[in-house]
């Protein structure tokens, strides 16, 4: 199918008349995802946005339930998304962050209930950034999975292309016309020009993690880090929460919020004790949960190569270099 | 660029002879980063290595940040900011100025990531090229000639103190003298009603996701527990909100009345883009107007809130 540039603002108002949208928005320099009111106000100029759109289905601070003296409300949202224009990376980070939140141990409704009701819109990467990586993390800048409709950027026009069942259900509703064979052969063009230079070799990667954990390497990588939570906050598969009791008297509300490996409250525990006492624990801690502990629990490496942690942090600490350099440090064991 | 290449070959040259004469143990400076126009903080410990060191445009940083509570000896590649920082932090017996040897480098003012990003149109800077006074900025597809100046962070645009107001050994030309800063900024603020100037900070800490990397990028942010961290009692909600977000930002800047440098770290550490000079600068003009003190730029001077005198003005308490 195909949808001229122009007739995009007009198809989003028809979406957003039965589903809350959610649309990159230019916010200066950079964009978000943000909930549109009007398809005019989404923007798809840039790459990716500044912090990944994981936000709709697993929000920054998001209410699990409220409570007045004895009456209590649990917070459940069932309402009808789309979140369009989701670049191939992100949408396979949804992928793994479903296995966090649901799995044979445990099932978290409030993710799950948004993630049944919401379809993924991808818009497919023509121009791949020098720090993109994802086809060396198992994706790809046309990589489908995961999304419910891909639409590929041919200068005036998008073509559209439905993934799952749902994806087109979705676009029979959407009054497309059908494309013809010079169209598709745009996209393919687009599609072959798209090349990620970036490449991050993760073979062995694992091995020499399980074997790691005491080796000297750590010492060094954390010392520029200033312990802020821009890269984790900024990664679209960091998952890690904490859960406060905002309340006053006796009403209030449970909080569910973005925790990060890279603070010192993380894992403080109540005796005062922290099992990761310095910021060599907790950059460890973190390359340590990407690339093995992960893996050990999913089967999957949980990076999808964005690029964020890289362009949004304040000392240019490069993930790539910290895998580079563990690649090329000597296999050992800890025993 | 032959300017930038000639400073970091002697700030090798000095860092190498520093640990070969076993002086310090430590260098720390900047190398070159893994993305066009960064540099990166870079911790030396052999002579060898001093060779990583660089120095240009992109040098950010305030490496006064590494500094504190160190048992080793170090020597600190510092510019202007970093210094008055430096000085701020030896005045609150935070750096041991005996086990600290300064590298003075003169600074012309440091490139704001944020107008690249701008001037590129988002798109991802590929490649930079220094030509006279101005950059060849390369992306995807564009090529745009950009005056140095007009990608210079502002704070370095009102920066008097380029020059380290104290070192151990200088490298590179002093730079002139600038005029006395006018604090046009924080004045086209407070020119704002209320309701302006609410909505104005509601605007900018929207934005904020609470990372704190403006917290952890400020030299002078080094409570043990910081308040936003404190659980008993919550001063803040945990969770993101505007309210709570400029709460955050306010109780950190008024804890660094009379101690801020105004190196702008903060500002250029935020992934956010906030305008985070606009609440420093404030407190900066307030200190300045009301007590006539300048963070680090006297080392023998007591900082502003650390000193009495019968005659400091109290408008807020008083009727003066």
């Amino acid at each position: 199918m195909i949808i001229a540039k122009n007739a995009l603002p007009g198809l989003l108002d028809n979406l957003i008349a039965e589903y809350e949208v959610y649309a990159p928005v230019k916010e200066g320099t950079y964009s978000l995802f943000k909930q549109i009111g009007k398809g005019s106000e989404a923007y798809f100029g840039f790459l990716n946005s500044k912090i990944p759109p994981k936000g709709i289905l697993f929000p920054q601070s998001e209410k699990l339930f409220s409570y007045s003296g004895a009456q209590m409300e649990e917070c459940i949202d069932n309402k009808k998304k789309v979140v369009f224009g989701l670049r191939p990376c992100d949408a396979q980070s949804l992928l793994l962050l479903d296995s966090v939140f649901k799995n044979d141990k445990y099932e978290d409704p409030y993710y799950m209930n948004r993630r049944a009701n919401t379809l993924l819109v991808g818009m497919a990467c023509s121009e791949p950034a020098p720090t993109c990586f994802c086809t060396s993390m198992g994706g790809g800048p046309f990589d489908s999975k995961g999304l419910d409709v891909m639409l590929t950027d041919t200068g005036d026009e998008y073509l559209v292309e439905a993934v799952s069942e749902k994806g087109r259900e979705l676009m029979s509703k959407m009054g497309l016309s059908a494309a013809g064979e010079g169209q598709k052969a745009a996209a393919a063009k687009v599609r072959d020009a798209a090349v990620v230079v970036c490449k991050v070799n993760t073979d062995g990667l694992k091995g020499k993690l399980d074997a790691n954990f005491y080796d000297t390497i750590w010492e060094s990588f954390h010392e520029k880090c200033l312990g802020c939570g821009s890269c984790t906050y900024s990664c679209p598969t960091c998952h890690c929460f904490d859960i406060v009791d905002e309340a006053k008297d006796c009403n209030g509300c449970r909080v569910r919020n973005w925790d990060s490996c890279m603070f010192p409250l993380f894992t403080l525990h109540g005796s005062g004790h922290n099992p990761r006492t310095t910021g060599k624990e907790r950059m460890r801690q973190r390359v340590m949960h990407k690339f093995k502990y992960f893996v050990d629990n999913f089967n999957a490496t949980a990076c999808v190569g964005c690029g964020r942690c890289i362009k949004n942090c304040p000392v240019n600490l490069d993930i790539r270099e910290i895998l580079a350099d563990i690649q090329g440090s000597e296999a050992r064991s800890d025993k | 660029m032959l300017r930038m290449q000639k400073l970091a070959s002697a700030i090798q040259d000095a860092a190498k002879k520093l640990l070969e004469e076993k002086k310090v143990d430590l260098v720390v400076g900047f190398s070159k980063g893994s993305l066009p126009l960064r540099s990166t903080p870079c911790f030396i410990r052999k002579p060898e290595d001093a060779a990583k060191l660089t120095w240009d445009c992109s040098c950010e940083n305030n490496l006064a940040n590494y500094l504190r509570k160190r048992q080793d000896r170090v020597a600190v590649v510092a510019k202007g900011c970093d210094v008055r920082s430096i000085v701020a932090l030896i005045n609150e017996n935070q750096i041991d100025r005996d086990n600290l040897f300064i590298i003075g480098v003169p600074c012309q003012g440091m490139i704001d990531r944020a107008k690249v990003d701008a001037a590129l149109e988002g798109k991802d800077l590929v490649a930079v090229e220094e030509k006279g006074d101005s950059l060849v900025l390369k992306a995807n597809g564009i090529t745009i000639e950009v005056g140095t100046g007009d990608l210079t962070h502002d704070t370095c645009k009102v920066c008097r103190y380029g020059n380290p107001v104290i070192y151990d050994m200088m490298i590179g030309d002093p730079v002139p003298d600038k005029p006395e800063d006018n604090f046009a900024d924080v004045a086209a603020f407070e020119a704002l009603s209320p309701a302006e100037r609410r909505a104005a900070l509601a605007a900018e800490f929207s934005k904020c996701i609470r990372c704190y990397a403006c917290r952890n990028a400020c030299p002078m942010c080094y409570c043990a527990e910081c308040f936003v961290d404190c659980s008993t009692p919550a001063w803040l909600n945990k969770s993101t909100g505007t309210d709570d977000n400029i709460m955050f930002q306010a109780g950190r800047v008024f804890h660094s009345a009379g101690r801020c440098a105004d190196c702008g770290a903060c500002d250029r550490a935020c992934p956010m883009g906030i305008n985070l000079r606009g609440m420093t600068r404030k407190m900066v003009k307030e200190v300045k107007e009301l007590f006539g003190y300048e963070t680090g730029v006297n080392p023998d001077e007591k900082p502003a809130l650390a000193e009495f005198k019968a005659d400091d003005p109290q408008p807020f308490l008083v009727k003066e």
